[in-house]
């Protein structure tokens, strides 16, 4: 194949991205590749399990009535938003990592031939994540209401592909209007709120409306439906294609291909441009306010003040937790209602707030405890090596019961027993969590931990199991069953299996 | 703690660090109190991970350390109280200022807060950081980075400074300042120990070099003395440095 062509530059980042994915599914081991398709498949089979339940009872529907096509079209929206929301991480991303751009631009090739791969690679990325994610629901539905159903695949490769030209036209509209050095963290905070945003709003009007946190119940809502436009309207054609409309699916993915084909062309010349642009912004330090004087305080607390000081400063961490805690808005609000209205939602809400808790204290572990900017300094500094680590962690689980201690007592309000259940969940969800990042931590600079990806996968799924497991068990003993004992040995035993796991010295 | 001042300010006996293959082997040194010594070596002859060890950033299989007379492998938090480790590499808080990072390192070393102020506004004047003492250090060049790593040594007012190729990647200017610094903390009664490749700063800087090679000790004094061992004959102590090396690859 002729160096410098498209064709060779598709092979390369082919390469590349496979690499990148065996690395990350086998942890760099390549000899873990079996152990990582075993898990693969029962992840998927598990998957089926859950889609099975989830959409079982909807494979036989096959009239397109109002209500039908509305929560059809609502649910495409979230993924389309979700999709929207990861190519703009990935636009990002490619604008600014610099990798290799260096050595391409500098290179005699046309880097617009790259950039043309590097931005239908996007597409695709996003595709194939979001028709791994929505296969198990479409076989589901194929297997129990017929090929059909099949019709889904294409509309999710018409909606990724739609969801990379939105992306990369809103990162180039930043670009243009607030430059290279602010677009960074505000395409990063907008990438977040269009993921969660639209998911929140759902609920936050079922909760105003129903009194539940089901998203599904305010789109199939009467208020929605009779609002809702006539039913020969094409912003119904994504979801006739969904339910087996093949001309429907025809145009839309026409349409999307269509676009992406044009915004390639648009913004491949470009992107070259905004790359160096993104490339060449030196990082001016932020003035801070100046300090009155020094303030020398222990140690300890010193190492903690500076830990927390580190997490407020990083503008990504902020936003992932931002967001989070934007999840718990729905929660907190149903909390308010059930408090006015004298009813017992605070028993839904302790498995969301010990499962919010768990995640939070897993993203804050993870950069406190692994993150470290100056490991020779603290290591040489005149205090026992387990001051540090005891300062991490105090750090972590401070900010947790800063973030959950209003919740609790709004809770207890309501419900004294539930409150003092969450709190304990919440306290051991966020030991937990701290408890698998110390296990798993490799030691590294805080800018290297942009995206979680490089964290270790057991400690990733140990952290998700342990917080469901929590929740469960907490969800479980508020609502006074005896169930709630065998979840925690369940979560007890997946937290023993994370230790055992945990590399060694 | 002994009661009398001893005059080494670190003496090191039979050293041993061990990774895939002997890294120090059986090293003996001896830095005396208010000395600037340098230590001098091929890639890989073991100078960092001697210097790590002092520091405590690292733990030998056997051997002894002693700071001013303190084990530091028994006692390490009362070692690390009087040493200051600065490595090639500057680590600094990106999100801290040069203020912050000072107020940090005082805040780990105990020190006293207007004494430890005092002397952070002293450091950053004389390091010419004043005009961004209150901006984060993410946006600092590597020479300016490297200015705030050193003053974060020098603002515990340590009495030993060990310093693993601070020069790297500096500019003349920034060299310069740093040399100076580091002269000054000598002439004040400090004792430094630097790792270089650049032989004319060891040539021009140091009381006594030390050259190491394969883990031991190959020759140590001062010029002079280097000299001698070398034969004799060699007009800089770059021909001295490559004799005594060449030599020990023969032997």
């Amino acid at each position: 194949m002729q160096a410098g062509t498209i064709g060779w530059f598709a092979r390369h980042e082919s390469r590349l991205a496979w690499r990148d994915w065996l690395s990350m599914m086998t942890a760099g081991k390549r000899e873990r590749w079996r152990l990582a398709a075993v898990a693969l498949v029962l992840f998927a089979a598990f998957m089926h399990l859950v889609a099975y339940g989830m959409v079982a009872r909807y494979a036989d529907t096959a009239t397109l009535d109002r209500t039908t096509l509305v929560t059809v079209t609502g649910c495409l929206m979230l993924m389309f938003l979700l999709m929207v929301s990861q190519a703009m991480e990935s636009v990002t991303r490619a604008f600014y990592s610099r990798s290799d751009l260096d050595l391409i631009l500098s290179s005699p090739v046309a880097a617009r031939r790259l950039f043309v791969v590097r931005i239908a690679t996007i597409a695709v990325t996003i595709v194939a994540m979001a028709g791994l994610l929505a296969s198990p629901f479409i076989n589901v539905l194929a297997v129990l209401g017929g090929p059909r159903w099949l019709s889904a695949y294409g509309v999710v490769g018409g909606m990724g592909a739609l969801a990379a030209v939105l992306a990369l036209a809103l990162t180039v509209a930043m670009f243009r209007l607030l430059g290279p050095k602010r677009t960074r963290l505000i395409a990063q905070v907008i990438a977040a709120v269009i993921g969660a945003g639209f998911i929140i709003g759902l609920q936050v009007a079922a909760i105003q409306s129903y009194g539940t946190l089901s998203r599904i119940a305010i789109l199939q809502s009467d208020a929605i439906v009779s609002h809702a436009p006539d039913i020969g309207n094409l912003i119904y054609l994504p979801a006739r294609a969904v339910l087996g409309d093949l001309h429907a699916l025809a145009l839309v993915l026409a349409a999307s291909l269509t676009a992406l084909v044009i915004s390639i062309i648009a913004f491949s010349s470009r992107f070259g441009d905004h790359a160096a642009a993104a490339a060449g912004v030196t990082t001016t330090g932020a003035r801070q306010k100046r300090n009155a004087g020094f303030r020398v305080f222990s140690a300890r607390r010193t190492l903690r003040h500076k830990e927390w000081r580190l997490l407020l400063r990083d503008p990504w961490l902020v936003s992932q937790s931002l967001i989070q805690l934007l999840y718990l808005l729905p929660p907190a609000l149903m909390l308010w209602k059930s408090f006015a209205s004298g009813t017992g939602a605070s028993l839904l809400l302790v498995p969301v707030f010990v499962m919010g808790a768990g995640q939070l204290a897993g993203g804050l572990a993870w950069l406190a405890i692994s993150g470290e900017d100056a490991p020779d300094l603290v290591a040489t500094a005149p205090v026992p090596p387990d001051w540090v680590l005891r300062a991490k962690i105090e750090a972590v689980l401070g900010a947790i019961a800063f973030v959950f201690a209003p919740f609790i007592a709004a809770m207890a309000l309501i419900s004294p027993t539930d409150a003092l259940i969450a709190a304990i969940g919440i306290a051991a969800a966020g030991v937990a969590a701290t408890a698998i990042q110390l296990w798993f931590r490799a030691q590294a600079k805080r800018s290297h931990f942009r995206r979680r990806q490089i964290s270790s996968r057991v400690a990733t799924f140990a952290e998700a199991f342990v917080s469901i497991g929590l929740a469960a068990t907490a969800g479980l003993a508020a609502g006074g069953t005896w169930f709630a004992l065998a979840t925690g040995a369940i979560t007890l035993a997946i937290l023993g299996g994370a230790r055992l796991l945990a590399p060694r010295g | 703690m002994p009661t009398e001042i001893p005059s080494e300010a670190l003496e090191i006996r039979d050293l041993v660090k061990t990774f895939d293959r002997p890294a120090v082997d059986h090293l003996n040194l001896t830095v005396r109190r208010g000395e600037f010594y340098a230590l001098l070596g091929p890639n890989g002859a073991g100078k960092t991970t001697t210097l790590r060890m002092v520091a405590g950033l690292l733990r030998p299989n056997s051997g002894s350390i002693e700071i001013f007379g303190v084990d530091a492998l028994t006692d390490p938090v009362a070692a690390k109280r009087v040493v200051a480790w600065v490595s090639d590499e500057p680590m600094i808080y990106d999100k801290l200022t040069p203020f912050e990072y000072l107020e940090f390192v005082a805040g780990l070393w105990g020190n006293d807060a207007q004494e430890a102020q005092m002397r952070a506004h002293a450091l950053i004047g004389w390091l010419q950081l004043t005009e961004h003492a209150h901006e984060r250090c993410e946006g600092f060049s590597k020479g300016m980075r490297q200015k705030v790593a050193l003053a974060g040594a020098l603002v515990h007012d340590p009495q030993l400074i060990i310093l693993d190729e601070p020069l790297t990647g500096l500019d003349a200017g920034s060299a310069r300042q740093v040399k100076t610094v580091l002269r000054d903390r000598v002439a004040a009664g400090g004792t430094v120990i630097m790792t270089t490749h650049i032989l004319e700063v060891a040539e021009r800087m140091a009381d006594r070099i030390g050259v190491i090679a394969h883990g031991r000790l190959i020759g140590e004094g001062t010029l002079d003395e280097l000299h001698r061992q070398a034969g004799g004959g060699h007009a800089s102590l770059e021909d001295t440095f490559l004799a005594l090396v060449a030599e020990q690859a023969a032997a």
